[in-house]
């Protein structure tokens, strides 16, 4: 998107913190349906990025799937398991903090190595001008069907057997019947 | 001027919460929910080079992703359902059939 | 007939393969009549070879014969190989002729016996492991037959292995045939293993163990004196002081008459025993280099005859007397080979064999009718009962002595002399005092065993002490009478022999000796330069001797009963000393065997229980230790697995960051 410099990065820098923090509470919340809905914000900031990267047709799409469709499942379970609330921490005190300072170190490590790369000069043929004057979902939608039609042809058949598999795994013993009430 | 390391930075932070979550807390929805944070965070990334390097393999990539995510957590909670079904409790710790 | 001397041994094997394998299926008759015949067929091509060897000129008689390359490893190399010459063709006749009348005696001997096929599996491969012995043609095969009359010895001594006493009708207490079996073994390992190391040494110097090789070699190798030389010989007569009984390892000898009659007139005294003599016959090469081995030879030869004769004058069980009476005989023999008279060594080994297998064959004659008692002490007057049997004795007697005209004189008169006309004045007195108890205490056992009145009843029930007569015979009580004719007709042949197997060797001042001339090929040229006057006097000191001793034992025991009773009494530590065999087993088993015990039991429990098993079981457990620590990683915990793997990936992405 063309926008001003300084907008681009108000906008960039806004989303980022609120996908942060909705993060955190993901991690934080101790009532399942509260990361579920913390989760559902990381995931509408993270379309609002995708807007800012120029990817649109991406940015419904993320929102239509995730929000959409896997949040709701996540909150089907929920609402079937009926999960008291959380224990928070790992077995040990200290498998906690270890798993929080390996995953900072991680963070760590990563911006160090990220912020000291350099990155490769752009040599794609999709410009942002291009994109916009084919259309982004056209483009998407051409390549998918010409250089990554196996791809894209596995991933239907790998959809068919999440259903099928989801079906089988899920389904009841003969004769019992569990209420889901409550 | 945002570069492409500003994305990335926070793909990497993202992916870090997203580890935290599955380490630490027990409940194995939620740790399902660190597993999708952990790959929005990384489609993050793939778009962001998409973006910078003009390329559009990225995104279709991402789209994939996307695809196999959605797959992936159908998979996941019906097993999740079936396994707890069974016990009446949701501790992911108290799953340890692997125990030497 | 050249290359035939392998089936000398090779029948005896296989009487013993048959017997070993279905000897027990057999009748009696065959399993027993079949060990007889391999022996006699044995005996058939030993006397064809012999006659084959004689045909030969006198400077050739050898025949060697090699079967196979047994070991080749390296630069050590020895071969199955037989090896006949005077020497050796003497011997096998001595064994197979003699072993021959011993298994048809044994026929009669053991034929209540529920073992037979067992007994004559063991006699048999006894025979054959002898002949391997003395058909050798380098020493490790000797070994190999050495070896193999001991665990027959072992075998055929422990026979009656499932009873714990089998003296019947005495107090005195024997020690039980299994415990007997035992004692020569172990004694006799003392002695292989001095063997051993000569046999050892001899390879380290001399890289070879071939007899013709060996002889000459030494004499290049080696300079008279050489100490090399002096250890080897050494060594090769600590094995022979065990297996031919000599001070110190001759305590196993006494004890082996646990095992059935035949047994100890086949291997403890025409046999077996004489092996180690053989040995230093045949090794004569080298211990003519080394003087100070010759002497000790001689002076332990002296000395066990010594010691064994006195202790012979006090015992009471016959075959007691004559066991230590082959020990003490045995030392005759080694005195020979120790001044050099390597062939009057093994004429007496031949003349012993007639007269000590006749002797040991009539006192199984008296067991047998005596319902195996043998307590002298009560027996008594049997000369009328069984008249062949004592004929005979009496003949072996007479042999045994050195009373002139029969063999036992030639061949210890020739010892004597040699002694004297070596220098060695002080052995030879020793030699006739021992000539003269010999003569003493084996009339004293005829005169016991024969003469006299019976000490015992017709009717009387003898027993093992504490046991009931249970067998056909005890349970009926004495009832004496002569033995069968399978059991008399060996003794008759071996009394002929007696008389006329010493008119070959004739003293120099009486005749030509054959038998010296015969084996000088191979023993060498001793003609000790004598005056015949002195000879004679010799030859008349040693008669005289023997006389003595007879008149002595007919004084004491025909004469006046009381004497050797008062003598029992004004000497009782004399008497004592005697009796209890000078305490030589109770002495060795303080000063060895209890130690010996001692030390494998520390072996055993302290350095192999604790410590050897301290460390295998530490390390075993060590690794369970570590094993069970490490366990906990697999927690089955999925989410320290993920935790590991955050970690793993923090690790290596930070070493990748080093290293840029």
């Amino acid at each position: 998107m063309d926008l001003g410099t300084f907008t681009e990065a108000f906008i960039f820098y806004l989303f980022a913190g609120i996908a942060v923090l909705a993060a955190l509470g993901v991690v934080i919340a101790r009532s399942p349906v509260r990361s579920a809905l913390s989760l559902a914000v990381v995931f509408i900031a993270l379309a609002a990025m995708y807007i800012l990267l120029n990817a649109p047709f991406l940015a419904v799409a993320q929102t239509m799937i995730y929000a959409g469709a896997v949040l709701i499942l996540f909150l089907f379970v929920i609402m079937v398991l009926n999960p008291r609330l959380d224990i928070l921490g790992a077995r040990t005190t200290a498998q906690t903090i270890t798993a929080v300072v390996f995953a900072a170190a991680f963070a760590i490590l990563m911006i160090a190595v990220l912020a000291g790369g350099h990155m490769a000069p752009a040599t794609g043929a999709y410009t942002p001008e291009v994109v916009a004057k084919e259309g982004h979902t056209q483009v998407i939608g051409s390549l998918l069907f010409s250089q990554f039609l196996l791809p894209f042809e596995i991933a239907s058949v790998l959809l068919l057997i999440a259903i099928v598999g989801a079906m089988v795994l899920a389904r009841r013993e003969k004769g019992a019947h569990k209420n889901i009430e409550g | 001027m945002l570069t492409v390391t500003h994305y990335t930075i926070l793909s990497a932070i993202l992916f870090s919460i997203g580890a935290v979550t599955v380490l630490v807390r027990r409940n194995p929805l939620i740790m399902f929910m660190g597993i999708e944070l952990m790959l929005n965070a990384v489609n993050l990334a793939f778009v962001a080079f998409s973006r910078y390097l003009n390329n559009m393999d990225g995104q279709v990539f991402v789209f994939i992703v996307l695809t196999v995510a959605a797959a992936e957590v159908a998979v996941g909670l019906a097993l999740v359902v079936a396994i707890f079904r069974a016990r009446d409790n949701v501790d992911v710790d108290e799953i340890d059939l692997l125990k030497g | 007939m050249s290359q035939s001397l392998w089936l000398i041994p090779a029948f005896p094997l296989l009487g013993a393969i048959i017997n070993l394998v279905v000897g027990r299926r057999l009748p009696r008759a065959i399993s027993s009549w079949l060990a007889v015949l391999t022996v006699a067929a044995s005996f058939g091509v030993s006397a064809l070879a012999f006659f084959n060897l004689t045909a030969l000129p006198a400077e050739e008689r050898v025949i060697h014969e090699t079967l196979y390359n047994w070991i080749g490893v390296g630069s050590f190399s020895a071969n199955v190989g037989f090896w006949l010459d005077p020497l050796s063709a003497i011997m096998i006749l001595v064994v197979t002729g003699v072993g021959l009348l011993i298994h048809i005696y044994a026929v009669g001997y053991m034929e209540h016996d529920p073992d037979y096929a067992r007994f004559f599996m063991a006699m048999n491969l006894f025979v054959f492991a002898m002949l391997m012995l003395v058909l050798a043609d380098n020493y490790l095969l000797m070994f190999l037959g050495w070896e193999g009359v001991g665990v027959c010895s072992y075998l055929l001594i422990g026979f009656w292995y499932y009873r714990d006493n089998i003296a019947v009708g005495t107090d005195e207490k024997f020690l039980s045939p299994r415990s007997s079996g035992t004692k020569a073994f172990v004694v006799n390992r003392v002695g292989d293993f001095g063997f051993t190391l000569g046999i050892i040494l001899m390879f380290w110097t001399l890289g070879t163990l071939s007899f013709d090789k060996v002889f000459a070699q030494a004499q290049t190798a080696f300079t008279v004196g050489a100490p090399v030389v002096t250890i080897m010989t050494l060594l090769l007569f600590l094995g022979a002081t065990g297996k031919s009984a000599q001070v110190p390892l001759f305590i196993w000898l006494p004890d082996a008459m646990a095992g059935p009659t035949p047994v100890s007139a086949l291997i403890h005294a025409a046999t077996m025993v004489t092996a180690g003599v053989y040995m230093i016959a045949r090794s004569h090469v080298l211990y003519e280099l080394a003087p100070f081995t010759m002497e000790v030879v001689a002076v332990i030869g002296v000395l066990t005859a010594f010691i064994a004769a006195t202790i012979a004058l006090v015992q009471n069980d016959l075959k007691r007397v004559l066991a230590y009476s082959t020990v003490s005989q045995l030392g005759y023999m080694m005195f020979a080979l120790g001044v050099g008279a390597f062939g009057a060594g093994i004429f007496h080994l031949m003349t012993h064999a007639f007269f000590k297998a006749l002797l040991f064959l009539s006192a199984g004659a008296v067991m047998h009718a005596m319902n195996d008692m043998l307590d002298m002490r009560r027996l008594g007057g049997l000369r009328h009962i069984m008249p062949i049997t004592f004929w005979t004795f009496l003949i072996g007697a007479l042999a045994l002595s050195g009373v002139p005209l029969f063999s036992g004189f030639f061949s210890k008169d020739e010892i004597l002399t040699a002694g004297f006309a070596t220098g060695h004045i002080g052995l030879w007195i020793v030699g006739v005092l021992v000539a003269m108890m010999t003569a003493f205490y084996v009339f004293r056992a005829v005169i016991l065993t024969f003469g006299g009145a019976p000490r015992w009843k017709e009717g009387e029930v003898v027993t093992v002490a504490g046991e009931h007569a249970d067998d056909a015979h005890g349970a009926k009580g004495l009832h004496p009478h002569e033995a069968k004719p399978v059991m008399w007709i060996p003794l008759v042949i071996l009394a002929v022999l007696s008389v006329i197997g010493g008119y070959i060797g004739l003293p120099a001042v009486i005749g030509p000796n054959q038998f010296a001339d015969f084996v000088a090929p191979v023993l060498g040229e001793h003609a000790m330069e004598i005056a015949p006057e002195l000879e004679w006097t010799l030859i008349a000191i040693s008669v005289a001797a023997a006389f003595i001793g007879i008149l002595v034992a007919l004084w004491f025991y025909v004469g006046n009963r009381e004497i050797p009773a008062r003598l029992a009494r004004y000497y009782p530590w004399l008497y004592a000393l005697l009796a209890n065999k000078y305490w030589v087993d109770p002495i060795y088993d303080y000063l060895i065997a209890r130690p010996g015990r001692w030390l494998a039991n520390a072996f055993w429990i302290d350095i192999d229980g604790r410590v050897i098993n301290g460390i295998a079981d530490g390390l075993g457990n060590g690794f369970r230790g570590v094993g069970s620590r490490l366990r906990t990683l697999q927690s089955g915990y999925a989410r320290g697995y993920a935790l590991a793997m955050l970690i793993g990936i923090v690790v290596v992405i930070a070493l990748v960051v080093m290293r840029t």
